[in-house]
């Protein structure tokens, strides 16, 4: 039993995951993850309030380009869209830099992770929000409009604030995807939990201490937000009568 | 024929038209020479994405069942197993999880020599076990979820004349609760099927040679980025189409 102990490094993983150890490079690609989620979901949901709005009340055109653009994304492994648009952000930028008379631009990780998470994430938002913005009663929207109101006004006071409630539990499935999603940058090389982790992991060789421990700090977060979703929920909720049967 | 005519609108028609421009410059304009040298090796690789993605599939989803009915309608102590595993498998990047079992395991199994002795260690110093491991754990635990749904979807009264039949517990299982609770699912399989697909490349960071590391082996060859890449997404489009399309038949057979 105490072989099996050893074998799994158990006694030594309290000391290579202190904070001095290799604990506090765990800690800091946590942050680095985090930021490019956070990052990642907001613009996912930007493209998304735009995708969704041309998706419904947009041309022909727009509504074709973006069937075009959620569908790929939709179809194509995470994986492989985060190296095109890793490359084709990096030679644009480039070339931009070269154009106006600079040389090679070094890319800075986190914005880069940002952009590729970012584009992915909004062909998930834009059919997240369309199916949102379709729930919420045409009454309402054309009250607003009977009323004078500009079409940003009826976005912000109407549609946005009755669509909450379709679309939070949708977005909170997108939430832990971009969270989840930071892992495959480890692919690309980003310093972020993964690659921290395999790092850490290899140069100690305690691979099931770090892997174990990454796992939980994911496990974490993952946890935490279902708990954060489930307020936010509640409180897009409100007001609204229960389906439990019972008290409303 | 209305999807023909769907088609024919005017704007559709310009925008195929560019379509079609910008696929032949991609034909004319980029470099396509490498495709005769490494077509053994891709075809090599899209059957591995393509043999890894059936076998974890069908694994995962026999998996599945049981954690499906655990969660479903299982006592105490299969349940809070169930759930936990759910619970973990999806709160943790697959990416982590292959890396886990093949560095973890893989680097714990050489220290034991009756595992070093045994028959399956030829199998077990290679990747791919590894990778069907970790895939198939991933489906199952996604699946697991879905068919606690699935399972308590199914209306009672159909169990219950099930079993004032007379039928015993399995039959009524395998005849009448089963079937409906995967009907009830199909679309949604359909859908975790092509995720699964997607899920594929990550095990070419484990060194096991399916059509994504073909095709950065391609690319660290011979410094073409773009069209292997292009190459490879429409690959997978192709592939995710003809499984939407299976499932669609599926469901109206």
């Amino acid at each position: 039993m105490t072989g099996l102990f050893e074998l799994l490094g158990l006694g030594a993983s309290a000391e290579l995951l202190s904070l001095s150890g290799w604990g506090g490079n765990l800690l800091r690609g946590l942050a680095n993850s985090l930021q490019i989620a956070f990052g990642a979901f907001g613009l996912g949901l930007v493209i998304g309030l735009f995708g969704a709005y041309g998706k419904l009340y947009g041309g022909k055109v727009t509504r074709d380009l973006l069937a075009i653009y959620t569908t790929v994304i939709r179809a194509v492994p995470e994986l492989v869209l985060i190296l095109i648009l890793y490359y084709v952000g990096s030679d644009i930028i480039n070339k931009i830099s070269e154009a106006m008379g600079g040389g090679r631009v070094e890319i800075n990780g986190v914005a880069a992770g940002i952009w590729v998470l970012g584009v992915v994430q909004g062909a998930y938002a834009t059919e997240v929000l369309r199916g949102a913005i379709k729930a919420v009663p045409v009454g309402q929207i054309e009250a607003a409009k009977s009323y004078g109101m500009p079409a940003l006004m009826i976005m912000r006071r109407v549609t946005i604030p009755a669509m909450m409630s379709f679309a939070v539990p949708g977005l909170a499935n997108l939430w832990l995807i971009a969270t989840k999603d930071t892992a495959l940058l480890a692919v690309v090389g980003f310093n972020e939990l993964t690659l921290e982790t395999r790092q850490a992991a290899s140069s100690t060789r305690a691979y099931f201490t770090f892997f174990l421990a990454a796992g939980f700090l994911y496990l974490m977060v993952t946890l935490c937000s279902g708990a954060v979703f489930a307020r936010v929920e509640k409180w897009a909720r409100r007001g609204q009568p229960s389906l439990k049967g019972g008290k409303t | 024929m209305t999807g023909l005519k769907e088609l024919m609108q005017p704007h559709r028609i310009v925008m195929m038209m560019v379509f079609a421009g910008l696929v032949a410059w991609c034909a004319v304009s980029l470099r396509w020479d490498w495709i005769p040298q490494y077509a053994p090796l891709a075809l090599e690789g899209l059957w591995t994405t393509i043999w890894i993605l059936a076998v974890s599939t069908f694994m995962g989803f026999m998996l599945a069942v049981p954690l499906g009915l655990a969660q479903a309608v299982g006592p105490w102590y299969l349940s809070i197993p169930a759930r936990t595993f759910c619970t973990i498998i999806r709160g943790t990047p697959l990416l982590l999880q292959i890396w886990l079992l093949y560095y973890g395991l893989g680097s714990l199994f050489p220290q034991f020599p009756w595992i070093r002795s045994s028959e399956l260690w030829p199998y077990l110093r290679q990747a791919w076990p590894y990778a069907v491991l970790a895939l198939t754990l991933s489906y199952a635990g996604y699946e697991g979820e879905v068919m606690r749904g699935a399972f308590s979807s199914v209306a009672k009264g159909q169990l219950e004349a099930a079993k004032s039949f007379g039928m015993p517990r399995f039959t009524m299982f395998r005849r009448i609760w089963l079937p409906q609770a995967i009907r009830n699912v199909l679309p949604t399989l359909g859908g975790e099927t092509i995720l699964q697909l997607k899920a594929t490349p990550l095990v070419a960071t484990i060194t096991v040679v399916e059509i994504y590391a073909v095709s950065s082996r391609v690319r660290s060859d011979t410094f073409i980025v773009y069209e292997p890449l292009l190459l490879l997404a429409v690959v997978y489009m192709a592939i995710a189409g003809v499984i939407a399309f299976a499932f669609r038949r599926f469901e109206r057979g």
